[in-house]
Protein backbone atom coordinates (compact mmCIF):
# COMPACT_ATOMS: atom_id res chain seq x y z
CA UNK A 1 0.00 0.00 0.00
CA UNK A 2 0.89 3.63 -0.69
CA UNK A 3 1.59 5.31 2.64
CA UNK A 4 0.54 8.67 3.11
CA UNK A 5 4.04 11.01 2.70
CA UNK A 6 4.83 13.35 5.02
CA UNK A 7 7.85 15.25 3.68
CA UNK A 8 7.76 18.04 6.13
CA UNK A 9 10.67 20.00 5.64
CA UNK A 10 9.60 19.87 2.31
CA UNK A 11 5.81 20.83 3.82
CA UNK A 12 7.35 23.46 5.40
CA UNK A 13 9.26 25.14 3.06
CA UNK A 14 5.84 24.94 0.99
CA UNK A 15 3.43 26.67 3.21
CA UNK A 16 5.40 29.23 4.44
CA UNK A 17 6.09 30.30 0.88
CA UNK A 18 1.94 30.12 0.43
CA UNK A 19 1.25 32.16 3.25
CA UNK A 20 3.82 34.92 2.27
CA UNK A 21 2.79 35.23 -1.36
CA UNK A 22 -1.21 35.10 -0.54
CA UNK A 23 -1.42 37.59 1.91
CA UNK A 24 1.26 40.30 0.83
CA UNK A 25 -0.30 40.45 -2.46
CA UNK A 26 -3.83 41.48 -0.71
CA UNK A 27 -1.62 44.72 0.43
CA UNK A 28 -1.59 42.97 4.05
CA UNK A 29 1.10 42.17 5.74
CA UNK A 30 -1.00 40.42 8.60
CA UNK A 31 -3.03 37.36 9.69
CA UNK A 32 -5.54 36.82 12.31
CA UNK A 33 -6.19 32.81 13.62
CA UNK A 34 -8.48 31.61 15.70
CA UNK A 35 -6.51 29.73 18.79
CA UNK A 36 -7.84 26.45 19.93
CA UNK A 37 -5.35 24.80 21.84
CA UNK A 38 -5.59 21.79 19.22
CA UNK A 39 -3.40 20.88 16.56
CA UNK A 40 -4.31 22.27 13.68
CA UNK A 41 -4.55 25.58 15.08
CA UNK A 42 -0.97 25.76 16.67
CA UNK A 43 0.54 24.45 13.41
CA UNK A 44 -1.24 27.14 11.34
CA UNK A 45 -0.39 30.07 13.68
CA UNK A 46 3.26 28.51 13.96
CA UNK A 47 3.82 28.29 10.22
CA UNK A 48 2.00 31.74 10.22
CA UNK A 49 4.46 33.26 12.66
CA UNK A 50 7.82 31.84 10.83
CA UNK A 51 6.02 33.20 7.32
CA UNK A 52 5.27 36.59 8.54
CA UNK A 53 6.98 36.99 11.75
CA UNK A 54 5.28 37.25 15.17
CA UNK A 55 4.14 40.35 15.50
CA UNK A 56 1.67 40.32 12.72
CA UNK A 57 0.11 37.29 13.42
CA UNK A 58 -2.88 37.74 16.06
CA UNK A 59 -4.14 34.82 17.44
CA UNK A 60 -7.86 34.49 19.00
CA UNK A 61 -8.66 32.52 22.23
CA UNK A 62 -12.57 32.04 22.53
CA UNK A 63 -13.36 29.83 24.77
CA UNK A 64 -16.83 28.96 25.79
CA UNK A 65 -17.65 28.06 29.51
CA UNK A 66 -18.05 24.05 28.80
CA UNK A 67 -14.49 24.21 27.09
CA UNK A 68 -12.03 22.11 27.94
CA UNK A 69 -9.78 23.73 30.64
CA UNK A 70 -6.84 22.06 28.50
CA UNK A 71 -7.71 23.56 25.48
CA UNK A 72 -6.98 27.11 27.34
CA UNK A 73 -3.71 25.51 28.96
CA UNK A 74 -2.20 24.61 25.69
CA UNK A 75 -3.11 27.76 23.80
CA UNK A 76 -2.17 30.08 26.48
CA UNK A 77 0.96 27.12 26.44
CA UNK A 78 1.73 28.23 22.06
CA UNK A 79 1.37 31.94 22.47
CA UNK A 80 4.30 31.86 25.36
CA UNK A 81 6.26 30.11 23.18
CA UNK A 82 5.79 31.79 20.13
CA UNK A 83 5.44 35.31 21.56
CA UNK A 84 2.42 36.21 18.82
CA UNK A 85 -0.23 38.80 19.51
CA UNK A 86 -2.90 37.49 21.07
CA UNK A 87 -6.65 38.43 22.47
CA UNK A 88 -9.06 36.24 25.00
CA UNK A 89 -12.97 36.67 23.99
CA UNK A 90 -15.31 34.78 26.29
CA UNK A 91 -18.15 33.75 24.01
CA UNK A 92 -20.20 32.37 26.74
CA UNK A 93 -22.56 35.88 27.03
CA UNK A 94 -23.51 35.73 23.58
CA UNK A 95 -24.15 31.94 23.02
CA UNK A 96 -25.91 32.20 26.01
CA UNK A 97 -27.85 35.23 25.47
CA UNK A 98 -29.35 33.97 22.52
CA UNK A 99 -30.08 29.53 23.25
CA UNK A 100 -31.89 31.51 26.31
CA UNK A 101 -34.41 31.99 23.71
CA UNK A 102 -34.11 28.92 22.02
CA UNK A 103 -33.52 26.53 25.07
CA UNK A 104 -34.14 23.15 23.01
CA UNK A 105 -31.56 23.41 20.95
CA UNK A 106 -29.60 20.17 20.68
CA UNK A 107 -25.76 19.87 21.11
CA UNK A 108 -25.03 20.00 17.02
CA UNK A 109 -26.93 23.41 16.76
CA UNK A 110 -25.24 24.94 20.01
CA UNK A 111 -21.67 23.30 18.76
CA UNK A 112 -22.16 25.08 15.16
CA UNK A 113 -23.36 28.40 16.53
CA UNK A 114 -20.29 28.66 18.62
CA UNK A 115 -18.02 27.71 14.97
CA UNK A 116 -20.17 30.62 13.81
CA UNK A 117 -19.94 32.76 16.37
CA UNK A 118 -16.11 32.53 16.16
CA UNK A 119 -16.28 32.85 13.08
CA UNK A 120 -18.23 36.53 13.15
CA UNK A 121 -15.52 37.53 15.97
CA UNK A 122 -12.25 36.35 13.56
CA UNK A 123 -13.69 38.62 10.51
CA UNK A 124 -14.37 41.34 12.90
CA UNK A 125 -10.72 41.26 14.14
CA UNK A 126 -9.55 41.14 10.91
CA UNK A 127 -11.46 44.35 9.71
CA UNK A 128 -10.06 46.07 12.82
CA UNK A 129 -6.23 44.05 13.11
CA UNK A 130 -6.42 44.61 8.72
CA UNK A 131 -5.15 40.64 8.94
CA UNK A 132 -6.61 37.80 6.78
CA UNK A 133 -8.24 35.29 8.64
CA UNK A 134 -6.55 32.37 8.36
CA UNK A 135 -7.48 28.62 8.18
CA UNK A 136 -7.07 24.97 10.22
CA UNK A 137 -9.38 23.17 8.66
CA UNK A 138 -6.86 19.90 7.34
CA UNK A 139 -7.91 18.16 4.44
CA UNK A 140 -9.69 15.02 6.08
CA UNK A 141 -12.17 17.19 7.50
CA UNK A 142 -12.98 18.69 4.45
CA UNK A 143 -13.57 16.10 2.39
CA UNK A 144 -15.61 14.55 5.68
CA UNK A 145 -17.17 17.26 5.97
CA UNK A 146 -16.58 17.39 9.91
CA UNK A 147 -16.59 20.74 10.14
CA UNK A 148 -19.20 23.78 10.29
CA UNK A 149 -19.88 25.60 6.76
CA UNK A 150 -19.49 28.87 7.43
CA UNK A 151 -18.36 28.22 10.78
CA UNK A 152 -14.68 26.72 11.29
CA UNK A 153 -14.36 26.08 7.81
CA UNK A 154 -14.29 29.68 7.04
CA UNK A 155 -11.44 31.79 5.93
CA UNK A 156 -9.53 33.41 3.46
CA UNK A 157 -6.51 31.67 3.02
CA UNK A 158 -5.89 28.03 4.45
CA UNK A 159 -2.41 26.52 4.73
CA UNK A 160 -3.80 23.13 5.77
CA UNK A 161 -6.67 22.18 3.27
CA UNK A 162 -4.60 20.05 1.09
CA UNK A 163 -3.06 18.24 4.03
CA UNK A 164 -4.29 14.97 5.61
CA UNK A 165 -4.55 14.45 9.73
CA UNK A 166 -1.68 12.33 9.77
CA UNK A 167 0.79 14.87 7.46
CA UNK A 168 -0.79 17.95 10.26
CA UNK A 169 0.65 15.68 13.08
CA UNK A 170 3.77 15.08 11.30
CA UNK A 171 4.79 18.34 10.04
CA UNK A 172 3.41 19.78 13.72
CA UNK A 173 6.18 17.52 15.52
CA UNK A 174 8.85 18.42 13.42
CA UNK A 175 8.06 22.01 13.58
CA UNK A 176 8.19 22.04 17.23
CA UNK A 177 4.96 21.91 18.37
CA UNK A 178 4.67 20.74 21.89
CA UNK A 179 3.79 16.73 22.61
CA UNK A 180 1.38 17.43 24.47
CA UNK A 181 -0.89 19.63 21.86
CA UNK A 182 0.45 17.09 19.03
CA UNK A 183 -0.67 13.90 21.29
CA UNK A 184 -3.49 14.82 22.53
CA UNK A 185 -6.96 13.35 21.50
CA UNK A 186 -8.36 15.59 18.43
CA UNK A 187 -11.82 17.02 19.63
CA UNK A 188 -13.72 19.88 17.90
CA UNK A 189 -14.38 20.58 22.21
CA UNK A 190 -17.84 21.97 21.31
CA UNK A 191 -19.71 19.90 24.24
CA UNK A 192 -18.12 18.11 27.13
CA UNK A 193 -16.48 14.47 26.42
CA UNK A 194 -16.35 15.08 22.20
CA UNK A 195 -14.02 13.30 20.37
CA UNK A 196 -13.26 13.44 16.68
CA UNK A 197 -12.83 9.78 16.21
CA UNK A 198 -15.57 9.22 18.83
CA UNK A 199 -17.76 10.40 16.66
CA UNK A 200 -16.85 9.74 13.38
CA UNK A 201 -16.52 6.07 14.27
CA UNK A 202 -12.98 5.70 12.85
CA UNK A 203 -9.22 6.78 13.31
CA UNK A 204 -7.60 9.42 11.16
CA UNK A 205 -5.22 7.29 10.54
CA UNK A 206 -7.15 4.85 9.21
CA UNK A 207 -9.26 7.25 7.51
CA UNK A 208 -6.51 9.22 6.13
CA UNK A 209 -4.66 5.92 4.41
CA UNK A 210 -8.18 5.08 2.97
CA UNK A 211 -8.41 8.86 1.56
CA UNK A 212 -5.16 9.05 0.40
CA UNK A 213 -5.81 5.85 -1.90
CA UNK A 214 -9.35 6.59 -2.76
CA UNK A 215 -8.82 10.52 -3.78
CA UNK A 216 -5.22 11.41 -4.30
CA UNK A 217 -4.53 7.87 -6.12
CA UNK A 218 -7.99 7.59 -7.80
CA UNK A 219 -8.05 3.69 -6.58
CA UNK A 220 -11.76 1.92 -7.24
CA UNK A 221 -13.98 0.67 -4.37
CA UNK A 222 -12.66 -2.65 -5.84
CA UNK A 223 -9.46 -2.23 -5.32
CA UNK A 224 -9.96 -0.37 -2.12
CA UNK A 225 -11.29 -3.42 -0.74
CA UNK A 226 -8.57 -5.43 -2.48
CA UNK A 227 -6.03 -2.90 -0.21
CA UNK A 228 -7.75 -4.19 2.48
CA UNK A 229 -10.16 -1.63 3.61
CA UNK A 230 -13.47 -3.21 4.82
CA UNK A 231 -16.24 -2.92 2.17
CA UNK A 232 -18.75 -0.62 4.58
CA UNK A 233 -15.83 1.28 5.81
CA UNK A 234 -15.19 2.64 2.15
CA UNK A 235 -18.73 3.20 1.69
CA UNK A 236 -19.55 5.50 4.93
CA UNK A 237 -16.38 7.39 3.76
CA UNK A 238 -17.32 7.55 -0.17
CA UNK A 239 -21.31 8.73 1.13
CA UNK A 240 -19.41 11.35 3.73
CA UNK A 241 -17.77 13.02 0.93
CA UNK A 242 -20.49 12.89 -1.54
CA UNK A 243 -23.05 14.27 1.30
CA UNK A 244 -20.84 17.18 2.33
CA UNK A 245 -19.80 18.74 -1.07
CA UNK A 246 -22.52 21.47 -0.54
CA UNK A 247 -19.53 22.41 2.09
CA UNK A 248 -16.91 22.85 -0.18
CA UNK A 249 -19.03 24.75 -2.95
CA UNK A 250 -20.01 28.45 -2.60
CA UNK A 251 -24.25 28.15 -2.75
CA UNK A 252 -26.16 26.85 -5.56
CA UNK A 253 -26.78 29.97 -7.95
CA UNK A 254 -29.72 30.17 -10.78
CA UNK A 255 -28.67 30.51 -13.73
CA UNK A 256 -30.64 32.94 -15.64
CA UNK A 257 -28.25 35.28 -17.64
CA UNK A 258 -25.39 34.52 -20.08
CA UNK A 259 -22.64 34.75 -17.56
CA UNK A 260 -23.38 33.93 -14.59
CA UNK A 261 -20.45 33.84 -11.59
CA UNK A 262 -18.40 30.73 -11.20
CA UNK A 263 -20.39 29.28 -14.04
CA UNK A 264 -19.21 31.25 -16.84
CA UNK A 265 -18.42 34.37 -15.45
CA UNK A 266 -14.90 32.64 -14.16
CA UNK A 267 -11.70 34.38 -12.86
CA UNK A 268 -9.30 33.08 -9.88
CA UNK A 269 -9.73 34.79 -6.79
CA UNK A 270 -6.24 36.29 -6.94
CA UNK A 271 -7.35 38.38 -10.04
CA UNK A 272 -5.07 41.19 -10.08
CA UNK A 273 -2.90 40.78 -7.71
CA UNK B 1 30.43 30.94 -28.83
CA UNK B 2 30.17 31.36 -24.30
CA UNK B 3 27.43 33.44 -23.96
CA UNK B 4 25.63 34.65 -20.88
CA UNK B 5 22.26 33.89 -19.93
CA UNK B 6 20.36 35.16 -17.50
CA UNK B 7 16.87 34.09 -16.32
CA UNK B 8 14.13 36.19 -14.38
CA UNK B 9 12.49 33.34 -12.00
CA UNK B 10 9.90 36.12 -11.14
CA UNK B 11 6.40 36.60 -9.95
CA UNK B 12 4.38 38.17 -12.07
CA UNK B 13 1.01 39.78 -11.09
CA UNK B 14 -2.38 37.97 -12.24
CA UNK B 15 -3.83 40.03 -15.25
CA UNK B 16 -1.76 43.34 -14.41
CA UNK B 17 -0.25 44.04 -17.92
CA UNK B 18 1.36 47.15 -16.44
CA UNK B 19 2.86 46.08 -13.55
CA UNK B 20 4.24 43.20 -15.47
CA UNK B 21 5.81 45.67 -17.62
CA UNK B 22 7.58 47.07 -15.03
CA UNK B 23 9.08 44.14 -13.70
CA UNK B 24 9.96 42.66 -16.98
CA UNK B 25 11.85 46.80 -17.68
CA UNK B 26 13.27 45.95 -14.33
CA UNK B 27 14.73 42.55 -15.04
CA UNK B 28 16.16 43.80 -18.43
CA UNK B 29 17.96 46.60 -16.56
CA UNK B 30 19.24 44.02 -14.50
CA UNK B 31 20.34 41.83 -16.99
CA UNK B 32 21.97 44.91 -18.58
CA UNK B 33 23.64 46.26 -15.73
CA UNK B 34 25.10 42.22 -15.03
CA UNK B 35 26.33 41.90 -18.78
CA UNK B 36 23.96 39.13 -19.82
CA UNK B 37 23.81 38.64 -23.55
CA UNK B 38 20.23 37.65 -23.20
CA UNK B 39 17.45 36.62 -20.89
CA UNK B 40 14.54 34.35 -20.56
CA UNK B 41 11.66 35.48 -18.91
CA UNK B 42 9.07 32.24 -17.80
CA UNK B 43 5.90 31.03 -19.61
CA UNK B 44 2.95 33.87 -19.45
CA UNK B 45 5.24 36.01 -17.36
CA UNK B 46 3.90 39.46 -18.74
CA UNK B 47 0.44 38.18 -17.82
CA UNK B 48 -0.01 35.77 -15.00
CA UNK B 49 -1.05 32.11 -15.48
CA UNK B 50 -4.15 31.30 -14.12
CA UNK B 51 -5.56 34.08 -16.26
CA UNK B 52 -9.03 32.26 -17.27
CA UNK B 53 -11.75 35.11 -18.27
CA UNK B 54 -9.28 37.50 -18.66
CA UNK B 55 -7.09 36.09 -21.40
CA UNK B 56 -9.19 38.44 -23.87
CA UNK B 57 -8.14 41.34 -21.68
CA UNK B 58 -4.97 41.09 -21.49
CA UNK B 59 -4.05 39.72 -25.30
CA UNK B 60 -2.00 41.78 -27.21
CA UNK B 61 -1.45 41.66 -31.18
CA UNK B 62 1.95 41.76 -32.45
CA UNK B 63 0.86 45.39 -33.51
CA UNK B 64 0.00 46.51 -29.81
CA UNK B 65 1.71 49.06 -27.85
CA UNK B 66 3.17 46.52 -25.35
CA UNK B 67 4.45 44.88 -28.08
CA UNK B 68 6.34 48.08 -29.37
CA UNK B 69 7.63 48.45 -26.10
CA UNK B 70 9.07 45.07 -26.26
CA UNK B 71 10.94 45.69 -29.62
CA UNK B 72 12.38 48.66 -28.09
CA UNK B 73 13.61 46.91 -24.78
CA UNK B 74 15.30 44.48 -27.28
CA UNK B 75 17.35 47.05 -28.45
CA UNK B 76 20.02 46.42 -25.61
CA UNK B 77 19.03 43.21 -24.84
CA UNK B 78 17.50 40.10 -26.97
CA UNK B 79 14.92 38.38 -24.70
CA UNK B 80 12.45 36.21 -24.91
CA UNK B 81 8.74 37.05 -23.30
CA UNK B 82 5.56 34.64 -22.49
CA UNK B 83 2.28 35.86 -22.72
CA UNK B 84 -1.07 35.92 -24.42
CA UNK B 85 -0.80 36.78 -27.96
CA UNK B 86 -4.26 37.64 -30.46
CA UNK B 87 -3.96 36.78 -34.13
CA UNK B 88 -5.89 38.67 -36.81
CA UNK B 89 -8.36 36.53 -36.55
CA UNK B 90 -9.00 36.70 -32.81
CA UNK B 91 -7.70 33.81 -31.69
CA UNK B 92 -5.59 33.89 -28.28
CA UNK B 93 -2.04 31.91 -27.80
CA UNK B 94 0.15 31.21 -25.13
CA UNK B 95 2.56 32.88 -27.00
CA UNK B 96 6.96 32.77 -26.56
CA UNK B 97 8.09 35.52 -28.60
CA UNK B 98 11.86 35.95 -29.11
CA UNK B 99 12.94 39.66 -29.06
CA UNK B 100 16.37 41.02 -30.97
CA UNK B 101 17.40 44.19 -31.97
CA UNK B 102 14.33 45.93 -31.83
CA UNK B 103 12.33 43.22 -33.85
CA UNK B 104 10.21 39.99 -33.14
CA UNK B 105 12.87 37.28 -34.40
CA UNK B 106 10.61 34.41 -33.60
CA UNK B 107 7.10 33.30 -32.19
CA UNK B 108 6.23 30.12 -30.58
CA UNK B 109 2.94 29.23 -30.21
CA UNK B 110 2.28 26.06 -27.51
CA UNK B 111 1.30 23.55 -29.35
CA UNK B 112 0.49 21.28 -26.08
CA UNK B 113 -2.13 23.11 -24.06
CA UNK B 114 -2.59 20.83 -21.03
CA UNK B 115 -6.43 20.37 -20.30
CA UNK B 116 -6.90 17.94 -17.32
CA UNK B 117 -6.48 18.06 -13.60
CA UNK B 118 -5.84 21.32 -12.37
CA UNK B 119 -5.48 22.91 -16.12
CA UNK B 120 -7.81 24.40 -18.12
CA UNK B 121 -5.37 25.72 -21.34
CA UNK B 122 -7.78 24.82 -23.87
CA UNK B 123 -11.04 26.29 -22.72
CA UNK B 124 -9.19 29.61 -23.41
CA UNK B 125 -6.39 29.21 -25.37
CA UNK B 126 -5.93 28.27 -29.27
CA UNK B 127 -3.61 25.51 -30.28
CA UNK B 128 0.22 26.42 -31.96
CA UNK B 129 0.70 24.34 -35.50
CA UNK B 130 3.76 24.60 -35.96
CA UNK B 131 7.47 23.83 -34.17
CA UNK B 132 10.41 25.50 -35.75
CA UNK B 133 14.21 26.18 -34.62
CA UNK B 134 15.41 29.67 -35.94
CA UNK B 135 18.66 31.59 -36.31
CA UNK B 136 19.45 34.28 -33.96
CA UNK B 137 22.60 36.20 -33.27
CA UNK B 138 23.72 33.33 -31.01
CA UNK B 139 22.64 30.64 -33.88
CA UNK B 140 20.32 28.16 -34.02
CA UNK B 141 17.73 28.05 -30.98
CA UNK B 142 14.25 26.76 -30.50
CA UNK B 143 11.31 27.97 -28.36
CA UNK B 144 9.00 25.92 -26.43
CA UNK B 145 6.59 26.10 -23.89
CA UNK B 146 6.29 24.33 -20.69
CA UNK B 147 3.72 21.46 -21.51
CA UNK B 148 5.59 20.90 -25.38
CA UNK B 149 8.29 19.49 -23.63
CA UNK B 150 6.40 16.58 -22.23
CA UNK B 151 5.71 15.54 -25.84
CA UNK B 152 9.50 14.20 -27.24
CA UNK B 153 7.85 14.57 -30.43
CA UNK B 154 8.41 18.47 -29.45
CA UNK B 155 12.27 18.24 -28.56
CA UNK B 156 12.62 15.51 -31.37
CA UNK B 157 11.72 18.24 -34.08
CA UNK B 158 14.04 21.02 -32.17
CA UNK B 159 16.79 18.78 -32.23
CA UNK B 160 16.39 18.01 -35.51
CA UNK B 161 15.83 21.03 -36.90
CA UNK B 162 18.47 22.01 -35.77
CA UNK B 163 18.82 23.61 -32.31
CA UNK B 164 22.04 24.26 -30.48
CA UNK B 165 19.66 24.80 -27.25
CA UNK B 166 16.05 24.92 -26.08
CA UNK B 167 14.89 27.77 -24.79
CA UNK B 168 11.46 27.25 -22.40
CA UNK B 169 9.53 29.38 -20.34
CA UNK B 170 7.24 27.81 -17.91
CA UNK B 171 4.88 28.13 -15.03
CA UNK B 172 5.13 24.78 -13.80
CA UNK B 173 2.93 24.43 -10.45
CA UNK B 174 4.32 22.46 -7.59
CA UNK B 175 2.32 19.14 -6.68
CA UNK B 176 3.00 16.10 -5.46
CA UNK B 177 4.64 15.64 -2.45
CA UNK B 178 7.21 12.71 -1.83
CA UNK B 179 8.73 11.50 0.73
CA UNK B 180 12.67 12.14 1.45
CA UNK B 181 12.67 14.39 -1.51
CA UNK B 182 14.16 18.25 -1.33
CA UNK B 183 11.43 19.14 -4.49
CA UNK B 184 7.66 18.43 -5.17
CA UNK B 185 7.37 15.60 -7.64
CA UNK B 186 6.57 17.79 -10.26
CA UNK B 187 10.20 19.73 -10.05
CA UNK B 188 11.58 16.21 -10.20
CA UNK B 189 10.49 14.97 -13.19
CA UNK B 190 11.37 18.13 -14.90
CA UNK B 191 14.72 18.00 -13.78
CA UNK B 192 14.89 14.58 -14.41
CA UNK B 193 13.64 15.20 -18.74
CA UNK B 194 15.58 18.21 -19.13
CA UNK B 195 18.93 15.95 -17.54
CA UNK B 196 17.69 13.29 -20.38
CA UNK B 197 16.83 15.86 -23.24
CA UNK B 198 20.20 17.56 -22.88
CA UNK B 199 22.20 14.96 -23.26
CA UNK B 200 20.15 12.46 -25.67
CA UNK B 201 20.13 14.99 -28.64
CA UNK B 202 22.99 16.73 -27.41
CA UNK B 203 22.08 20.47 -26.94
CA UNK B 204 21.81 22.95 -24.11
CA UNK B 205 18.29 22.98 -22.17
CA UNK B 206 17.67 26.79 -21.00
CA UNK B 207 14.34 26.27 -18.32
CA UNK B 208 13.22 29.66 -17.15
CA UNK B 209 10.03 28.70 -14.33
CA UNK B 210 8.07 31.31 -12.59
CA UNK B 211 7.77 31.28 -9.30
CA UNK B 212 4.68 32.83 -6.58
CA UNK B 213 1.41 31.45 -5.79
CA UNK B 214 -1.94 32.07 -7.52
CA UNK B 215 -5.02 31.43 -5.73
CA UNK B 216 -3.13 29.00 -3.48
CA UNK B 217 -1.05 26.89 -6.60
CA UNK B 218 2.50 27.32 -5.63
CA UNK B 219 5.32 27.40 -9.20
CA UNK B 220 8.28 25.68 -8.19
CA UNK B 221 11.08 27.95 -9.56
CA UNK B 222 14.06 25.98 -10.29
CA UNK B 223 14.58 27.25 -13.56
CA UNK B 224 18.14 25.72 -14.73
CA UNK B 225 20.52 25.21 -17.49
CA UNK B 226 21.80 21.93 -18.41
CA UNK B 227 24.64 21.69 -20.64
CA UNK B 228 24.66 18.93 -23.51
CA UNK B 229 26.60 16.52 -21.25
CA UNK B 230 23.92 16.65 -19.07
CA UNK B 231 25.93 18.91 -16.33
CA UNK B 232 23.79 21.61 -14.56
CA UNK B 233 25.57 25.00 -15.31
CA UNK B 234 23.31 26.89 -13.11
CA UNK B 235 20.47 26.26 -10.64
CA UNK B 236 17.45 28.59 -9.01
CA UNK B 237 16.20 28.15 -5.57
CA UNK B 238 12.72 26.29 -5.42
CA UNK B 239 9.66 28.71 -4.55
CA UNK B 240 11.23 31.82 -4.59
CA UNK B 241 12.21 34.61 -6.80
CA UNK B 242 15.63 34.54 -8.32
CA UNK B 243 17.70 36.14 -10.88
CA UNK B 244 20.13 33.42 -12.25
CA UNK B 245 22.94 33.61 -14.96
CA UNK B 246 25.44 31.84 -15.96
CA UNK B 247 28.24 31.41 -18.42
CA UNK B 248 27.07 29.25 -21.33
CA UNK B 249 29.46 27.85 -24.24
CA UNK B 250 27.15 27.06 -26.43
CA UNK B 251 30.13 25.77 -28.88
CA UNK B 252 30.69 22.76 -26.39
CA UNK B 253 27.57 21.27 -28.15
CA UNK B 254 30.19 20.41 -31.04
CA UNK B 255 32.45 18.76 -28.47
CA UNK B 256 29.54 16.58 -27.66
CA UNK B 257 28.46 15.90 -30.78
CA UNK B 258 31.49 15.01 -32.01
CA UNK B 259 32.02 11.96 -29.07
CA UNK B 260 28.66 10.83 -29.39
CA UNK B 261 27.32 11.40 -32.99
CA UNK B 262 23.65 10.15 -32.04
CA UNK B 263 21.96 13.04 -34.10
CA UNK B 264 24.05 12.60 -36.82
CA UNK B 265 22.75 8.92 -37.53
CA UNK B 266 19.38 9.79 -36.48
CA UNK B 267 17.50 7.97 -39.50
CA UNK B 268 14.66 11.02 -40.21
CA UNK B 269 13.56 8.80 -43.60
CA UNK B 270 13.08 5.75 -40.68
CA UNK B 271 11.22 8.04 -38.32
CA UNK B 272 9.03 9.52 -41.44
CA UNK B 273 8.13 6.49 -43.11
CA UNK B 274 7.61 4.45 -39.89
CA UNK B 275 5.27 7.41 -38.53
CA UNK B 276 3.20 7.43 -42.32
CA UNK B 277 2.49 3.80 -41.70
CA UNK B 278 1.40 4.46 -38.20
CA UNK B 279 -0.44 6.87 -39.23
CA UNK B 280 -2.42 4.79 -42.23
CA UNK B 281 -2.89 2.10 -39.74
CA UNK B 282 -6.64 1.06 -38.59
CA UNK B 283 -6.98 2.10 -35.43
CA UNK B 284 -6.00 -1.06 -32.85
CA UNK B 285 -5.50 0.30 -30.04
CA UNK B 286 -7.49 3.24 -28.11
CA UNK B 287 -4.29 5.28 -27.63
CA UNK B 288 -4.11 5.19 -31.95
CA UNK B 289 -8.16 6.07 -31.96
CA UNK B 290 -7.81 8.95 -29.76
CA UNK B 291 -5.11 10.80 -31.72
CA UNK B 292 -6.37 9.41 -35.02
CA UNK B 293 -9.67 11.46 -33.79
CA UNK B 294 -8.13 14.43 -33.29
CA UNK B 295 -7.18 15.99 -36.72
CA UNK B 296 -4.25 14.63 -38.63
CA UNK B 297 -4.24 17.56 -40.92
CA UNK B 298 -3.21 16.49 -44.75
CA UNK B 299 0.61 16.69 -45.07
CA UNK B 300 0.81 18.17 -48.30
CA UNK B 301 4.66 16.94 -49.41
CA UNK B 302 5.51 14.53 -46.52
CA UNK B 303 8.10 12.98 -47.76
CA UNK B 304 10.09 14.89 -50.22
CA UNK B 305 13.00 16.44 -49.07
CA UNK B 306 14.19 15.15 -45.48
CA UNK B 307 16.35 17.89 -44.21
CA UNK B 308 19.69 16.40 -43.67
CA UNK B 309 21.91 17.38 -40.88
Amino acid sequence: MIAIPTNPALLREILIAFIRNEVRKTGLTRVVVGLSGGVDSTLSAMLAAQALGRENVLALLMPYKSSHPDSQAHAEMILRMTGIESLFVDISPQIDAYFDRFPDADARRRGNKMARERMTILYDHSARWNGLVLGTSNKTELLLGYGTVYGDMASAINPLGDLYKTQVWALAEAIGVPDVIVRKEPSADLWVGQTDEGELGFSYREVDQLLYLMVDHRYTKPELINAGFPEPFVDDVAQRIMNSQFKRRLPVIAKVSQRTIDRDFRYSRDWGK
Amino acid sequence: MSIRIAIAQINPKLGDLTANLALYEENIRQAIDKTADFLLFPELSLTGYFLRDTVPSVALTLKSAEIKKLKQLSRKLPFVAGLVEESADHRFFNSAIYFEDGEVRHVHRKVYLPTYGMFDEQRYFARGDRIRAFDCKFGRLALLICEDLWHPSTIYLAALDGALAVLCPSASPLRGIVDNQVQDDTARYWEMINRAYAETYSLFMIYGNRCGFEDGVGFWGGSEIVDPFGQRLAKAGYYEEQFLLAEVPLESVRRKRTMSPLLRDEDLDLTINELMRIRERPATSTVVRAFRGAKLREVKKPLSKPRKL
